[in-house]
């Protein structure tokens, strides 16, 4: 879909630099952060941020907002140098940034209405005793901004990711925003739920507010961005004007060009591990069935909400059943609990890694040896008494095996990128042996390179029948051997990837056929 | 464009479930008057109901100093040890350094000003996590409380650790503090009602509130929104101790001597006034109006149960079942979905 040029982009009057970064440089210890980066945003423009994990956006992110200063360069908004180290102070200017991590964009116990004047109270922008009439009035203008009907009396807590992203947005423009930082704003959002954020984005251009958007998706900048800016070890290393060469972006990114995962022969006759017959996932939801055989990979996308993690949680023993049956290897089988599940050879990688499987920094147990071994500790020791060079050895294994950027099996998954954190997950599942292997959004905040390795490792398993859910095409493709659109509970089978075409032909194909809508 | 984004309907049947849920306390509280007056018709003279809140009234006002320095999301368990602290104060003003009434009272809310200084000092400087800088506090008063006079309570007359005797004696306008009465309301109900107005307007209805509930709902927005959350959460310490002190002039004034004990289970009752607070009108967080509910809540059942000659020993097992209940209703399962 070609993106509507937005007229306003032509117009004089936007011609102008809202932001400019110029050789900003920042140092933590032994590693250069950022070097010498420049970096123009127009008024009105949209313009990508690209680089691998650790690659310094997010350094370059805290500093453009002021959460950090630069050990030399500068920041101007609108031409005039911006203060840098407060974050208030930024903020006053109009840099807003809308963070990926939405708990961060609102206050869960508090109204739509009053987190969309969140920045109006606290700068004393509203009197002192607004008045409820008065408040909703305020609120209801804001929302209009961004023209959507936000509900204005539910609670933060209750909306979706999607729509907290969009209220930020809108609150933003309230506070008169010049530049807005959108940070992977389609992490965690369907299909359905981008669309409606990049017609606000469409919006913000219009208004001439500039736009820097962080995103690990193609699509999604194929989509909307007028300029790509690619960072490399600190580095600016490519700065692409539209029409945008993605693919020359991307090897940009990670220094030599992405390997496209290559299918596999698959035997027709190759074993059955997991038969999923008449399975009711909501009550008068359609039945679903499904077969899944060794060594093969089956991805299931669709919007948030239709589904796909209550599959996967349903074949983990961690949902109950509400109808239908499962065979394991020939035999009926039904997981009672999570335990069960593993203890049958049935594991999964829940989304959301910090809340699924690892523990706090500084607790016991969140050690990357302590987080692969934690489910399997009754396999492993059965006798109760415990033996911590036993599971050092064997995270020691999987960190070579999967290269795991660390220290080493002492280290914590905070110390480590968004890609080497989710091999520490994929690696606790994959140190055992495995029969059915469920992934939930295996794929959050991992930069190309690092996803290709886990691709890599997801595929090497001949004897494990593999269920990815994955709410991006553009990933359930790469992983894919079969491919099925999940919605309101209902299961479809799209058409998968040929043998030799890119990734990007094939997510062409499949959003123009009649399937996906 | 103006696409919709709206939640999904609700069943009605949860409709009706979640309006019980939101006024439970209230059908409570009205059944519990209803029993007890039935039961012993002297329950419901308009003297024993007054004399319900004025035994209410301190804990209503130390629940005040839990809801604000839990809506600025901090915990101040100190809250107990400040009102012994203030209520040693002031007696040892009066009866030792023969202070006057309004100097005394003002001593022990500078008093309790400071103290909640301090815990911002541990939480916010030291960053000690709240729970465990306010415990510490706790201990550090309780030990300071006994330290002029000795550990025995002041008294009149009392004898000092030096040998010598205290000459000074409660003024007659301190006194009044606790036991005058207006129309036949006593004086603490009218002061505990009166804060507790402001202190639900200005939570409620005030831009500062607004600024309050958003840093202790989600500190990291609303610092990330320009509040400075820092600032606000200290004032709510300052604000926590300064009515808890109040709360310990009341006694002193009530019972005209300092009494070391004085501040025994005042902690207790009032985060318990707080929490059940979260259960009325289904708020599930600290707010005003729940916490002094929540204390004539359980003042209503003490008197009560006292009146039926209940055991006073078992009073408390009461009180716990009443809390238990009370966060079930606010955290129990079946209330309106949240992702």
């Amino acid at each position: 879909m070609p993106l509507p040029t937005s007229p306003s982009i032509k117009h004089d009057r936007f011609r102008a630099a809202v932001l400019e970064i110029d050789r900003v440089s920042k140092r933590f210890g032994a590693t250069q952060a950022l070097a010498d980066v420049s970096l123009r945003v127009d008024a009105g423009e949209v313009v990508a941020l690209m680089g691998a994990n650790g690659a310094g956006k997010s350094t370059l992110v805290k500093i453009i907002a002021g959460v950090q200063a630069p050990d030399s360069g500068g920041v101007r908004l609108d031409g005039r140098p911006s203060p840098s180290s407060s974050p208030r102070a930024a903020l006053s200017r109009g840099i807003v940034t809308v963070h990926q991590a939405t708990e961060l964009l609102g206050v869960p116990e508090m109204t739509v209405a009053e987190n969309l004047l969140l920045g109006w109270l606290c700068r004393g922008a509203l009197p002192l005793v607004p008045g409820r009439r008065r408040l909703l009035a305020a609120a209801r203008d804001v929302a209009a901004l961004i023209g959507l009907d936000l509900p204005l009396h539910a609670l933060f807590a209750d909306l979706s990711p999607a729509q907290r992203q969009l209220l930020a947005v809108a609150r933003a423009l309230a506070d008169d925003a010049r530049v807005i930082i959108l940070d992977e704003p389609t992490a965690s959002v369907s299909a359905r739920e981008a669309e409606q954020l990049f017609e606000v984005i469409a919006r913000l251009k219009a208004r001439g507010v500039g736009v820097l958007y962080i995103s690990h998706r193609l699509g999604d900048l194929r989509r909307i961005a007028d300029r790509a800016v690619v960072l490399r070890n600190g580095r600016v290393v490519g700065d692409y004007a539209s029409p945008l060469d993605l693919d020359a972006a991307v090897r940009a990114m990670i220094g030599h060009a992405p390997a496209a995962p290559a299918l596999s022969e698959r035997h027709a006759d190759a074993r059955r591990v997991l038969e999923i017959r008449q399975l009711t996932l909501r009550a008068g939801a359609q039945p679903i069935s499904l077969d899944l055989c060794a060594g093969e990979v089956v991805a299931i996308t669709g919007p948030l909400g239709a589904g796909k993690s209550r599959l996967l949680r349903t074949l983990f023993g961690a949902e109950p059943l509400r109808g239908g049956s499962f065979a394991l290897d020939g035999r009926a089988w039904q997981p009672r609990s999570v335990a069960a599940a593993i203890a049958s050879g049935v594991f999964m990688a829940g989304e959301d890694r910090w809340r699924s499987s690892f523990l706090p920094a500084d607790t016991l147990g969140a050690r990357i040896a302590d987080v692969i071994a934690l489910p399997h500790l009754r396999r492993l020791f059965p006798r109760g008494s415990y033996s911590r060079s036993g599971i050092d050895a064997i995270a020691a294994a999987e960190i070579e095996r999967l290269g795991i950027r660390c220290q080493g099996p002492d280290a914590t998954p905070d110390q480590l990128s968004g890609g080497n954190q989710q091999k520490v997950v994929l690696a606790r599942w994959q140190s055992q042996p495995c029969r059915v292997l469920l992934l939930d959004e295996p794929f959050q905040g991992v930069d190309v390179g690092a996803r290709a390795d886990l691709i890599a490792a997801i595929r090497s398993r001949r004897d494990t029948a593999t269920l990815v859910a994955v709410s991006d095409r553009e990933e359930a493709l790469e992983v894919a051997d079969r491919l099925f659109v999940m919605r309101e509970h209902r299961l479809t089978e799209l058409r998968v990837r040929r043998e030799g075409e890119s990734v990007l032909a094939a997510l062409h194909a499949l959003e123009s056929s009649e399937d996906f809508v | 464009m103006n696409t919709s984004l709206t939640l999904s309907p609700i069943p009605r049947w949860r409709a009706t479930a979640q309006a019980l849920r939101r006024y439970a306390l209230f059908f409570l509280l009205a059944l519990m008057l209803m029993v007890f007056g039935v039961a012993e018709p002297a329950f419901l003279r308009l003297n024993n109901l007054l004399s319900i809140l004025q035994s209410t009234a301190v804990d209503a006002l130390l629940g005040l100093a839990v809801t604000i320095a839990l809506i600025g999301g901090g915990f101040d368990l100190s809250i107990g040890a400040v009102a012994a602290l203030s209520l040693m104060i002031s007696s040892y003003a009066m009866v030792v350094l023969g202070l006057g009434a309004a100097a005394s009272v003002a001593l022990a809310l500078l008093a309790g000003a400071l103290v909640g200084a301090f815990n911002g000092l541990l939480v916010f400087r030291l960053r000690i996590p709240d729970m465990l800088a306010t415990l510490g506090t706790l201990f550090l008063l309780g030990g300071l409380q006994l330290l002029p006079s000795a550990g025995r309570s002041i008294t009149p007359g009392l004898i000092l650790p030096d040998g010598s005797s205290a000459n000074g004696s409660f003024a007659p306008a301190f006194l009044a503090i606790g036991r005058s009465e207006w129309q036949g309301v006593p004086l603490p109900v009218l002061i505990v009602g009166l804060l507790a107005w402001l202190a639900w307007f200005v939570t409620e209805r005030t831009r500062w509130g607004r600024v309050l509930c958003a840093t202790g709902g989600n500190e990291a927005a609303a610092r990330l929104a320009g509040a400075p959350t820092v600032r606000y959460r200290l004032i709510a310490y300052i604000a926590s101790g300064l009515l808890a002190a109040l709360g310990g002039v009341i006694i002193a004034a009530r019972v005209g001597r300092g009494d070391v004990s004085g501040g025994n289970g005042l902690l207790l009752d009032s985060v318990a006034a707080a929490l059940i607070g979260f259960a009325v009108l289904e708020a599930r967080r600290p707010n005003v109006v729940g916490t002094v509910v929540g204390a004539v809540f359980v003042g209503v059942l003490l008197n009560g149960l006292t009146m039926l000659n209940v055991s006073f020993y078992s009073q408390d097992l009461i009180k716990g079942l009443v809390l238990v209940v009370a966060l079930g209703l606010t955290f129990g399962p079946g209330r309106a979905h949240r992702l």
